[in-house]
């Protein structure tokens, strides 16, 4: 005689990238980096964004961005003019970046940078609206950009990014004067789905609004390297095995895959 | 499109468990929860769950999504309220932001159901229909 049971799971969908992002992140606090995710539509700028913001942090800060945006090869090669290091992610065709493929990305930073001397890692996820905010990659703070030629409507038909991120830009500020679309709008749109989001007008193009952002940026930063707890170890075991970690040693156990 | 790399995931959840139970069971049904305010479709995670599965020990297993509506909490309000996705969400009586999200968030794999000799059944199974 058979019976039909029912075990209870319980679990989240994405319990795996979470479990991955988990990782990541700490591996960051580890290094005493700051991640910031950064999502947009195709095309609202994020590729200019981070190179002005390379551009004007560098002198204070050192930053390397991970690359999601590989429809061409074309993005990284315009950031690496920089001289920071830009790691791309082959994404094929996936929708969005998930922490398995930014594992590969830390990998290579532990094995062939020293990563605790970075202060900022910036990631440019693949350009969508939609899937990006649900997977989360180890940061510690989610940006979404939209651009003013968007239009006023989008945080209201895409409301998920913007619900979870805590920073958005309004771009291409500089059309505004050439468009029909109300900014006050735009921002009570973002405002319905996201009561605490730090909302800053701004164009890379021109450069009004950027030093915002930048004071943004580096109130993130501070934050974290107020909290971070340098002993904590994502890998407490292979930690002991090989003694303390030396300042210039790659992360221990990063090879075994960041991913697990 | 994500719905192929999570439906993965699933995939390997039910094979963990399936693993994980000393007298392989065989596996008739996983149950979802799939809220309305995520960027999951469920009619393209049924279609991926059962090209992924096909050919494969989970053949014939079926998908059931249980969809859960957007349900805020207005805390100056002290009510619930149903926004209106892709137009409103504020609260309607006293406009304020999206706050408190009480269902439509979720995006769970919520239970298996499995058939096994009664003889071996485990303290733990909850039978639910003898046959
Ligand atoms: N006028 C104006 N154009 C801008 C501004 N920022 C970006 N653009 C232009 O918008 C286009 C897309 O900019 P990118 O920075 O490549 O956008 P992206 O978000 O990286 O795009 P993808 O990586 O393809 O998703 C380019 O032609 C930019 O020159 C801005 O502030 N003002
Ligand atoms: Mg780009
Ligand atoms: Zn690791
Ligand atoms: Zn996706
Ligand atoms: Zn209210």
């Amino acid at each position: 005689m058979h019976q039909t049971f029912s075990a209870a799971l319980e679990m989240n969908l994405l319990h795996a990238n979470q479990t991955g992002a988990d990782h990541n992140r700490a591996h960051f606090d580890q290094w005493g980096i700051t991640c910031l995710n950064i999502m947009s539509s195709p095309g609202a700028g994020k590729t200019v964004l981070l190179e002005r913001t390379l551009t004007a942090l560098q002198p204070e800060l050192a930053i390397a961005v991970i690359e999601g945006d590989m429809t061409t090869e074309l993005d990284a090669e315009r950031l690496r003019r920089s001289g920071s290091p830009v790691l791309a992610i082959n994404t094929g065709r996936a929708c969005h970046l998930d922490a398995q493929m930014v594992a590969g990305s830390l990998h290579v930073l532990a094995t062939q940078y020293q990563p605790q001397s970075f202060d900022l890692v910036l990631v440019e996820n693949v350009g969508n609206l939609v899937c990006p905010a649900e997977f989360e990659v180890g940061e510690h703070a989610k940006v979404a950009l939209l651009s003013l030629t968007e239009g006023e409507d989008k945080p209201l038909k895409y409301p998920i990014m913007f619900r979870e991120a805590d920073c958005v830009l309004l771009t291409k500020l500089d059309l505004a004067p050439h468009l029909d679309l109300d900014l006050n709008q735009v921002i009570a749109n973002v405002r319905q789905v996201n009561a605490q989001a730090t909302i800053l007008p701004l164009s890379g193009k021109t450069g009004v609004g950027m030093d915002a952002w930048y004071d943004w940026v580096r109130s993130q930063v501070q934050a974290n390297s107020a909290g971070a707890s340098p002993c904590y170890s994502p890998h407490p075991k292979s930690l002991s095995q090989s003694g303390r970690g030396t300042s210039n040693s790659p992360s221990p156990g990063l090879g075994e895959g960041v991913g697990g | 499109m994500h719905e192929v790399d999570m439906t993965k995931a699933l995939i390997q959840t039910l094979q963990d468990w399936w693993q994980a139970q000393p007298d392989m069971p065989e596996i008739r049904a996983v149950h979802l929860t799939i809220g309305q305010f995520t960027c999951v479709e469920p009619a393209s995670l049924q279609f991926a769950f059962a090209a992924q599965t096909q050919d494969t020990e989970l053949a014939g297993v079926a998908l059931r999504i249980h969809e859960t509506s957007l349900i805020a909490y207005c805390h100056s309000c002290q009510q619930e309220y149903r926004p209106a996705i892709g137009q409103q969400y504020a609260c309607p009586t006293c406009h304020a932001p999206l706050d408190d999200i009480r269902s439509g968030r979720e995006l769970k794999i919520d239970h298996i159901e499995y058939r096994q000799p009664a003889s071996v059944a485990r303290e733990s199974s909850r039978p639910v229909s003898p046959s």
